[in-house]
């Protein structure tokens, strides 16, 4: 945190000088471990063994908040008796399609809700569709479970499941898988269970390099697990902060230029599972479900008038036919694959440089070069715009200038001083941003760039009558311009994700105002009420130390301008605070509503007595005691009977490169993980596989503080290129000696991808860790080296192959294994035949590729 | 500038006739040096803005004078970082004045060694020119079932989480009504 | 004439400079013990003060590639790996691992880590500290430069004039810290100014503004002092004996410095002089001595004279 968010670790020194301890879990000794109380490093990729067996130590010495546990999550739940645990199957849960790689996850489910599991059994094509992103916001839509043993006895309740699933996650066991010693993993265990409960709350902090994993969504359950059972979400000083690393990374996922989603988390229609309107909405709620998600169908009419304006009635089903339709998978590492197979025409690159932050990035620039235009907008020329001509592909000859064809439009960008608008930050925080000048020369914004594109495409099909044009010429497309260059007016468009009443152009105040019959229109449901009372909430800037410590007045948070989300978890089922000193929102009962330090996440007069009638769904539905508002239960999940694509418990396997067998189950890997087999994307052998010494080193990636992502916007800078001049690698002083290394000298690290060199910095920061009963050598690498800019290397990336995550499609891209040798690496078509040749020893033909599931699981 | 004022200038009679005999303090003083004042004190306007590095969210001031960014530091008033920025929030002004920033369209031609200049009005009807026909060539209607599809997959698009949600929100609706699908973003990253 | 305290010894440097109604004098307590080494310090600096990049140039002294103060960087963010024994647990991994670690220093400027006794638990201290100009209350700087360029503020502070400023480079030798320097290429002699643009108008200097742990606090000099002395009071409760002030005092060799530090290990450790002194202390007796020789050579140059009329 101190390394990439230094300003936000304020917050950080801020807490251990007020007495809070701070314990840093990182392979490697960072800037965040020199200030921290205890500095915890263990292996890449092991992360979920190390969480596991914190939860086995809370359920083994009955450490969980009881009381919050029984009330607010589903511990007490029932679950299916048809459920299987990795336990009984070497690995594998019930349900596992070998066919597909994937589970039909029927006997997850809460008992007696067998009958309709939401994803109908199509395992594989919600992974294809990366449909565990629309969870963002809420759980996939299941129906409230009735079965619950409050004792948490009965042997199939989630309390006991969870408690039989983690049993064998022992101190021993995360010695022996994490290498973290006995000792130090009890004084995190001891710190993380005394410091939580009703006077008091423990944080957990992640950086998004947790989400670059094969099992990347499991990581944040297990935190999510650990966090619920010891009674710290919905509370001050708890909770799990996601650290986001680009200014509005957030608002790309609330507002997604993603494939698979709309905004607000509404998904992309699948051609097959939402033929029509109706299946769609039913698709996003579960009719009979608790909770927000139950009003879909208001803010899915509302997103399409806002889209279609009068073109969207009932008549048409809003426009719904104008939606193109998904049939799998069309992420961004199935395009570039796809571009390298010549199917895909034109690429638009908006700030972003895949060239060197993408994984594989030989791939990004061989799909590149068989484009026929790209379009790239940037500040700076960046190495994704230049590939034709520089790109180490050129050295080897993969790319030759001359016989490439991808014709490029460099469009320069405007920065974040030339034009307003809205970023929202980690914390869901919207923050009005004033233009402070104009652009110079052609830079211009994103915002005027694809209006204006929108606006000469809609000329050029102006007469069309094709079907197909229909949505392009009916889309609500008029937004005022203005300025020397017809600047599109940002706050208009903010007032459209607002929303408003269609009558009167009222601005609503709340997703709360929306209606099914066309009467209103809204961009992005979640973000309704940023334009409440037409006031740009996000532009206020009342000074913070004007106003109260939760500092309501500056900016706007999604949803309804709450800071903490679930706070109605802060007080007990009564609704009075745990503990005076964690009051945060609380039961008025003299008032008759809910009150305290922020928005109350519940419906505001709602008594916590309040029980609804048999039947009752929706928000109806929810009890005076279901803080969970969102969950189609109304609790918080420990166990997620639907959703996930990989499991509904946190299972430790190992990375796909790993160069160990999973010491804890036969499944090496994850069962479910996303692959693309092919030449182009070898993955280094694993256990049990043959030849995984040829890459005999586990290697990591990460960021310095002195540099932004793929450099585009530091390595272009003398002030910061200054500071961190060139592209390194960081060995412990025993690996040096290994092979050889020394300390400022050349090294080059090689994996079945790429060969990359990089100065040499020997350090102790790193160390070998005994696992197994063997050592394990770490190498750290940043990653934000290329050949543009002021400085200059090789990029990281280039070492990843491609296998995902199959809940969100993202790569595992901070660990693989790898070899490292001291001196520069080959150049030329020499340095294709020595990967080559590598590639050759490890075993790894044309036809080779890794089986999902192990052979000897699932017994 | 009359003499007794030129003389008075002098910091040899300063140091002489003055409290600070040795020279070193009040005597040496420039006009130059008597005339400083911190720079953003002559902005003609202040921005309140935003970092653009990480989520953090950390407030900037930016301030300008006859056009020119003159100085971007963090905001004292925002409670989120209190007027403190890292390397990157401080190097603020560097990224959006320096003289490495690209400030014309270029535009590289198929099989071209090098770039050329382009009009920008020009490159935004050729890239128009583009989608349209990318679009036309790769459309399909319907699925082998009939099913609509409604859709190209001849265009994709990867953006930076450095956008605005004003600029997301179009981008993902002319897309989308375009029947481009393949629409991605570094939170895919 | 001013008296031999102007030169050694505790006074107010503002007053002292001719200063009537001097404003409080003001400084820098930087406390390392909260450094996270970010850096902010250093760019927050160049970009308010238009300081010259100081070459891309990796030094493999851990993170610091800056090297030290020079006219180019105005703030220096030293980094020191230490390496205590190591603790059982990783003894234990490396006697499996069958090798021989040899412990690497690769921070400035010595292997030699006198008082590196860390916690017992911890094998590794990464140690940070933002090093600036000292802005001592005797200044050898200030004191040789024969142009007026360097001056006292009122606020205490030492400041180069860069339109006075003629290259000369005596008072790069006069420093006891190493800290001010000639500028390449354009001669005159460049360092930290304390902002005095911006302290004049009451704001905070760049890199104390911007640091986002407060490890460079600005304000009023006592003040810093005292507010230092209890963060060392604090420490010592908390267990870390080691920390310790450096530059606080105002009758050590420089009659304390303008910007002071709170340190967890010596000075040497983070390339600190231990015990600076101004080399102008001993001006006054030898500007005596110097007038005795030069009265005594005028009278031979007189005697000389004299002595070649016929």
């Amino acid at each position: 945190m101190a390394e990439a968010h230094p300003v936000g670790f304020q917050w950080v020194m801020e807490a251990k000088k007020r007495g809070a301890t701070v314990i840093h879990v990182d392979p490697r000794f960072t800037r965040t471990s020199a200030v921290a109380d205890d500095y915890v490093p263990l292996r890449v990729g092991s992360d979920i063994a190390f969480l596991g067996g914190v939860i086995n130590y809370i359920l083994q010495n009955e450490l969980d908040f009881r009381e919050y546990v029984v009330a607010y999550t589903n511990a007490a739940t029932i679950v299916s008796e048809d459920f299987q645990d990795t336990e009984d199957l070497g690995g594998l849960f019930s349900g596992y399609d070998e066919e597909t790689g994937a589970y039909t996850p029927v006997s997850w489910q809460y008992q007696g809700h067998e009958e309709h599991p939401p994803s109908r059994g199509e395992g594989h094509i919600q992974r294809d569709t990366a449909a565990g992103l629309q969870q963002e916001v809420h759980g996939p839509p299941v129906p409230a479970g009735k079965n619950r043993d409050e004792t948490l006895q009965h042997p199939r309740c989630v309390y006991q499941i969870l408690k039989r699933h983690y049993a064998r996650y022992t101190p021993e066991v995360v010695e022996q898988v994490c290498g973290v010693s006995q000792k130090q993993f009890q004084r995190v265990c001891d710190a993380w269970t005394t410091n939580s409960g009703r006077d008091r709350t423990t944080a957990l902090v992640y950086s998004v390099g947790w989400t670059q994993h094969s099992v990347g969504v499991q990581y944040i359950r297990s935190g999510a697990i650990i966090q619920l059972l010891l009674g710290n979400m919905g509370r001050p000083g708890g909770g799990i902060m996601a650290l986001r690393g680009h200014a509005s990374i957030q608002g790309s996922t609330d507002i997604p230029t993603l494939f698979n989603l709309l905004p607000g988390y509404l998904p992309m229609p699948h051609h097959k599972q939402h033929e029509t309107f109706e299946k769609w909405v039913d698709a996003i709620r579960h009719p009979t479900q608790k909770g927000f998600w139950n009003n879909a169908r208001t803010y899915a009419v509302s997103l399409l008038k806002a889209y279609f304006g009068e073109f969207a009635t009932e008549e048409n089903d809003w426009g719904y036919n104008y939606l193109p339709r998904l049939t799998g998978d069309h992420g961004t590492y199935r395009q570039v694959l796809d571009m390298i197979d010549g199917k895909i025409k034109g690429y638009f690159l908006l700030g972003q440089n895949p060239a060197v932050g993408s994984a594989h990035g030989r791939a990004q620039r061989l799909g590149m070069a068989n484009l026929e235009w790209l379009v790239v907008r940037d500040l700076y020329m960046i190495e994704s715009a230049t590939f034709w001509k520089d790109s180490p592909e050129i050295e080897t000859g993969e790319i030759v200038t001359e016989e490439c064809a991808t014709e490029v439009f460099f469009m320069p960008a405007a920065s974040h001083v030339e034009k307003e608008g809205t970023f929202t930050q980690t914390q869901r925080m919207l923050q009005w941003r004033e233009k402070a000048l104009d652009p110079p020369g052609d830079c211009r914004s994103e915002l005027w760039f694809f209006y204006h594109l929108g606006r000469l495409v809609r000329e050029r099909i102006a007469t069309s009558t094709l079907e197909r044009d229909r949505g392009m010429r009916n889309i609500a497309w008029s937004y005022p311009t203005s300025g020397p260059h017809n600047d599109p007016d940002a706050s208009a468009v903010l007032k459209e994700i607002n929303g408003y009443d269609i009558a009167t152009s009222r601005p609503l105040s709340s997703y709360t105002e929306l209606k099914d019959d066309g009467s209103t229109s809204c961009g992005c449901w979640i973000y309704s009420g940023v334009y409440a009372d037409g006031v740009n909430q996000a532009a206020r800037r009342k000074p913070g130390s004007e106003q109260s410590w939760v500092a309501p007045e500056w900016g706007w948070a999604w949803p309804a301008n709450r800071r903490i989300l679930y706070n109605r978890a802060s007080a007990d089922p009564q609704g009075v605070p745990w503990s005076e000193k964690k009051a945060y929102v609380w039961w008025d009962a003299e008032k008759g509503e809910w009150t305290g330090h922020d928005n109350p996440d519940f419906e505001k007069t709602k008594p916590p007595s309040f029980r609804p009638e048999e039947g009752a769904v929706g928000v109806a539905g929810l009890r005076g005691d279901d803080a969970f508002i969102m969950q189609g239960d109304g609790k918080g999940w420990l166990y997620a009977p639907a959703g996930l694509i990989d499991g509904p418990l946190p299972t430790h396997y190992e990375p796909a490169e790993s160069p160990l067998r999973n010491p804890l189950y036969a499944q090496q890997a994850n069962p479910t993980r996303k692959v693309y087999d092919r030449p182009d994307n070898q993955l280094n052998p694993a256990p049990p596989e043959a030849h995984s010494q040829v890459f005999p080193y586990v290697f990591t990636t990460s960021r310095l503080t002195e540099h932004h992502t793929a450099g585009g916007m530091s390595r272009q800078l003398a002030y910061l290129s200054e500071l961190q001049p060139a592209m390194f690698v960081e060995v412990s002083p025993a690996l040096a000696e290994e092979r050889g290394l020394r300390h400022m000298g050349w090294a080059h690290v090689i994996t079945g991808r790429a060969a990359v060199e990089a100065r040499v910095l020997v350090t102790a920061r790193l160390r070998p860790l005994r696992i197994d009963g063997r050592t394990i050598h770490q190498i750290w690498l940043p990653y934000h080296w290329g050949g543009s800019g002021l400085v200059t290397g090789d990029s990281a990336n280039d070492l990843f192959g491609i296998t995902l995550d199959p809940n969100v499609l993202i790569q595992e891209s901070k660990v693989g294994t790898c070899d490292i040798r001291p001196g520069r690496r080959p150049t030329g078509p020499a340095l294709l035949d020595y990967i080559a040749d590598y590639l050759r020893r490890a075993g790894l033909d044309a036809s080779h590729y890794a089986p999902l599931e192990t052979p000897g699981a699932g017994e | 500038m009359g003499v007794r004022t030129w003389i008075e200038g002098w910091p040899v009679y300063r140091q002489l006739t003055g409290t600070d005999p040795l020279g070193r303090g009040h005597a040496a003083r420039s006009a130059r040096t008597d005339a400083l004042t911190p720079r953003t004190q002559e902005a003609d306007s202040v921005a309140r803005s935003v970092c653009p590095y990480c989520a953090v969210g950390c407030g900037q001031r930016v301030f300008v004078k006859d056009g020119e960014v003159i100085q971007i530091e963090g905001d004292p008033d925002s409670p989120i970082s209190r007027g403190r920025l890292c390397p990157k929030g401080s190097a603020s002004k560097s990224l959006v004045t320096s003289d490495r920033r690209i400030r014309t369209v270029l535009y590289r031609r198929p099989y071209a060694t090098d770039w050329e200049e382009l009009d920008l009005d020009r490159a935004m009807e050729m890239i128009a020119d583009r989608v349209v026909k990318a679009r036309e060539e790769t459309w399909e209607d319907k699925d082998e079932d009939g099913r609509p599809l409604n859709r190209t997959l001849g265009i994709s698009s990867l953006g930076g989480a450095t956008l605005d949600n004003e600029e997301n929100y179009l981008i993902k609706k002319l897309f989308t009504a375009l029947g481009a699908i393949q629409i991605e973003n570094q939170a895919r990253i | 004439m001013a008296g031999p305290n102007s030169l050694f010894g505790p006074i107010d440097p503002a007053t002292d400079a001719g200063y009537v109604d001097a404003p409080p004098r003001m400084g820098f307590f930087t406390d390392t013990s909260v450094c996270i080494g970010c850096k902010a310090c250093e760019v927050a600096c160049k970009e308010w003060n238009a300081v010259p990049d100081d070459g891309f140039d990796l030094l493999g002294m851990s993170y610091d590639n800056s090297g030290e103060l020079s006219a180019n960087t105005w703030r220096h963010v030293a980094f020191i790996e230490q390496s205590a024994p190591p603790s059982e647990a990783a003894l234990d991994v490396l006697r499996e691992a069958e090798r021989s670690v040899s412990t690497q220093f690769l921070g400035m400027p010595s292997s030699t880590l006198p008082g590196a006794t860390g916690r017992e638990d911890r094998d590794l201290r990464w140690l940070m500290m933002s090093n600036v100009c000292k802005h001592c209350t005797h200044a050898g700087c200030l004191d040789v430069c024969p142009t007026g360029a360097l001056f006292r503020s009122e606020f205490g502070t030492v400041v180069v004039q860069e339109d006075i400023c003629n290259g000369c480079g005596y008072c790069v030798s006069a420093c006891p810290y190493g800290v001010i320097d000639r500028r390449e290429g354009d001669g005159r002699a460049w360092k930290c100014t304390l902002c005095y643009d911006r302290i004049g108008e009451g704001m905070t200097p760049a890199c104390a503004q911007a640091c986002p742990t407060q490890s460079i606090q600005y304000g009023e000099l006592d003040e810093l002092r005292d507010r230092a002395a209890k963060r060392v009071e604090v420490l010592h409760q908390r267990g870390v004996p080691e920390a310790r002030l450096y530059g606080h005092d105002p009758t050590d060799g420089v009659g304390g410095d303008g910007a002071f530090f709170l340190l967890l290990d010596e000075p040497e450790v983070y390339g600190l002089p231990p015990d600076p002194v101004v080399p102008t202390r001993d001006l006054p007796s030898m500007w005596k001595h110097a007038g005795v020789a030069a009265l005594t050579m005028a009278a031979a140059v007189a005697v000389a004279f004299l002595g070649r009329r016929p």
